[in-house]
């Protein structure tokens, strides 16, 4: 198990909360919510240890695409970066 | 009539001196089943070149089983000819000394222990073939002195019914029939009257009857419940990425869920844009169960097959207008035909690969594995001399100087990373350093980059037969390659530049909503869902059947 963390500052709040996904093998679940302060902060929880500069650059991406303010919790079953990056842009449809 | 023992007709004479050395195994032209390893003995000589009947679908099993029991200190030395070395007896050949050198295609299943043998230094690799390439070998300078085949029925004059599967079967006994080399087909059974003929009896020289039906494998069956949202995007932006801006009609699709995704997509996503009989409507395919919803809505005016496979054969057989097929009524495949076709007819071959380098070359041999690529090589690149103009073929011309050629669309679609931490985008193919160890004149590169003209991933489309210049091709590259150590490499602004130029497109550019890609939108989310599209008449093998 790994915890990676990645915050931004900025960005317009979420306005409503969203799940998307399932913690089965090369999935994962996406939790995302108003934040409770400004910005963006992303937590996630990964079973697969040893790739943390390939999620933060993965999430930092999205960010960028995305400059949102928003509480994501991700909980991983060792998904590629294009499911993370697609189960992202799901929760975000649902939680605008 | 040349005279036998002239110095023109060795052949003759030989093959006539073999065929009497095994007269007392024969009756007529029926081979008795309990004499094989014998008649193998006496029949191939040290040296001789033989062919096995041995492809990614059917298997000429018992007569590989055969030959890997025969004595070595008899029969040693053969130089085995054969499209998959995909059984383990194929691998005994080598480790009992039987065989000595193999010129091949593909060895799937046996890549592992062949790789292990060339580091033994027991098996020389002449080369890794391309199907075409091989069986072009066969009329040219590598010939088979004897043949290994695989029919379903034969009668007693030697005459063969090969059925769905007649596959590669026809080219073999043509190139070794009528050079005298002496063919043996092995046959699930014998019958009075064949269903229709496939290889006329006068070019085969033995029939036998085998232990159990040949060994054949659903290569191309793909469970639509195994597909998930990201091949249903990197299905989408193909689709409208590449089918509806080069109305791609004439197509091959590869093995692979991500092509089944887009099989699956055609009667629902692609029939809502419109696109019905604007692309997908003349196929070289093998007989693809995810196909059937198209199929069964309309969008398909023909399919010729390579192979069959196992459990469309009643479907087949009751679709005569979409597929080829014989007075029986079942199915017709010929894998050097549609082999040519992929080459010649097509407007697009599209498949998936293993790795890809920043230039687009691709690879599926990773370390300690010999692989191959079987037809990948041919479908997946462009045979640059002339041929028809056909729109999609055109649109790709890059120069105007009244004497341009168009292209062959060859499009690589691939997910950035195929499992958590390993790239598709690598910054060196493994391939590149296998060759020396390997002993092999040439990398084994599968598709090679100058062909490719798009590379499709879950990030967008990389127009690369659009860019000027190396550099811009790689930035296009890296601009669909994620957070890959090619993808890393991406500039913005120039990426920017690119897309402007239509270079790179982004989903939002060829309007595809990521959120939007969902299982709900495949014809087909299970092998149930796609029997009942069928009518009842596709039989699933037990293996992909839950109920």
């Amino acid at each position: 198990m790994q915890r990676i963390v990645v915050e931004r500052a900025g960005g317009a709040p979420v306005t409503r909360r969203a799940h998307v996904g399932a913690v089965a093998s090369g999935n994962l679940e996406v939790l995302c919510e108003p934040p409770a302060g400004a910005g963006a902060r992303i937590t996630v929880e990964t079973s697969v240890d040893g790739y943390e500069p390939i999620w933060r650059a993965t999430l930092e991406r999205f960010l960028e695409r995305n400059p949102i303010a928003a509480a994501i919790e991700i909980n991983d079953f060792g998904a590629t970066p294009a499911m993370v990056s697609l189960r992202l842009e799901q929760a975000l449809e649902l939680a605008r | 009539m040349p005279v036998l023992g002239s110095r023109w007709n060795s052949g003759a004479v030989d093959k006539a001196e073999r065929l009497s050395a095994i007269a007392f195994a024969l009756s007529g032209k029926v081979l008795n089943a309990a004499r094989l390893v014998d008649v193998l003995e006496l029949l191939i000589r040290p040296g001789d070149r033989v062919c096995l009947e041995g492809d990614n679908q059917k298997q000429a099993d018992f007569l590989s089983r055969g030959l890997a029991a025969v004595d070595p200190g008899i029969v040693h030395d053969v130089h085995l000819v054969i499209s998959v070395l995909g059984r383990p007896e194929h691998i005994d050949l080598f480790e009992r000394g039987i065989a000595r050198r193999v010129d091949f295609s593909f060895s799937g299943p046996q890549s592992l222990r062949l790789a292990q043998l060339v580091d033994d230094g027991r098996v020389e690799i002449g080369a890794i073939h391309t199907y075409l390439e091989l069986f072009g070998r066969y009329f040219v300078d590598l010939t088979p002195k004897v043949a290994l085949v695989a029919a379903d029925a034969a009668d007693a004059a030697g005459n063969l019914y090969t059925g769905a599967n007649t596959e590669e079967t026809p080219a073999i006994v043509e190139a070794t029939a009528f050079r005298n080399g002496i063919v043996i087909a092995q046959v699930n059974e014998l019958v009075d009257e064949l269903p229709r003929v496939d290889i006329p009896g006068s070019w085969i020289d033995a029939v036998v009857v085998a232990d159990r039906p040949y060994a054949i494998e659903p290569l191309f069956t793909r469970d639509p419940a195994e597909i998930d949202d990201v091949t249903i995007l990197m299905a989408m932006l193909a689709i409208r990425g590449v089918y509806e801006v080069h109305r791609v009609k004439r197509l091959n699709h590869g093995i692979g869920f991500d092509t089944a995704a887009i099989e699956l997509l055609l009667p629902t996503y692609a029939e809502e844009l419109g696109l019905r009989d604007e692309i997908c409507t003349h196929w070289a395919l093998n007989p693809h169960p995810t196909l059937i919803p198209a199929i069964e809505s309309g969008w398909v005016k023909s399919v010729h097959c390579f192979g069959g496979e196992l459990g469309m054969e009643r479907y087949i057989a009751a679709r005569p207008d979409i597929f080829f097929t014989g007075p029986d009524g079942s199915l017709r495949s010929n894998r050097a035909f549609a082999q040519m076709a992929g080459l010649y007819a097509t407007d697009l071959f599209i498949g998936s690969t293993l790795q890809l380098d920043r230039d687009a070359n691709s690879s599926t041999a990773t370390r300690g594995r010999i692989a191959g690529f079987g037809g990948a090589p041919n479908m997946g690149s462009d045979p640059h001399g002339r041929r028809h103009a056909s729109e999609p073929w055109l649109a790709l011309a890059r120069a105007d100087d009244g004497i341009a050629r168009g292209r062959k669309l060859v499009v690589q679609l691939v997910e950035t990373f195929r499992s958590s931490g390993v790239p598709t985008f690598v910054e060196r193919l493994d391939a590149a350093d296998m060759a020396g160890k390997a002993g092999l004149a040439i990398a084994p590169v599968m598709i090679y980059g100058d062909d490719v003209t798009h590379v499709v991933t879950e990030e967008g489309v990389a127009y690369l037969y659009k860019a000027d210049n190396v550099d811009d091709r790689r930035a296009a590259l890296a601009a669909i390659a994620g957070v890959t150590p090619v993808g890393m490499e991406r500039r913005p602004e120039l990426t920017n530049v690119l897309r402007a130029a239509g270079v790179v497109a982004y989903p939002e550019d060829l309007g595809v909503r990521p959120s939007d890609a969902r299982r709900s939108l495949l014809a087909a989310t299970s092998m149930a869902d796609l029997v009942r599209w069928s009518g009842d008449l596709y039989d699933p093998p037990a293996r992909f059947r839950s109920w």
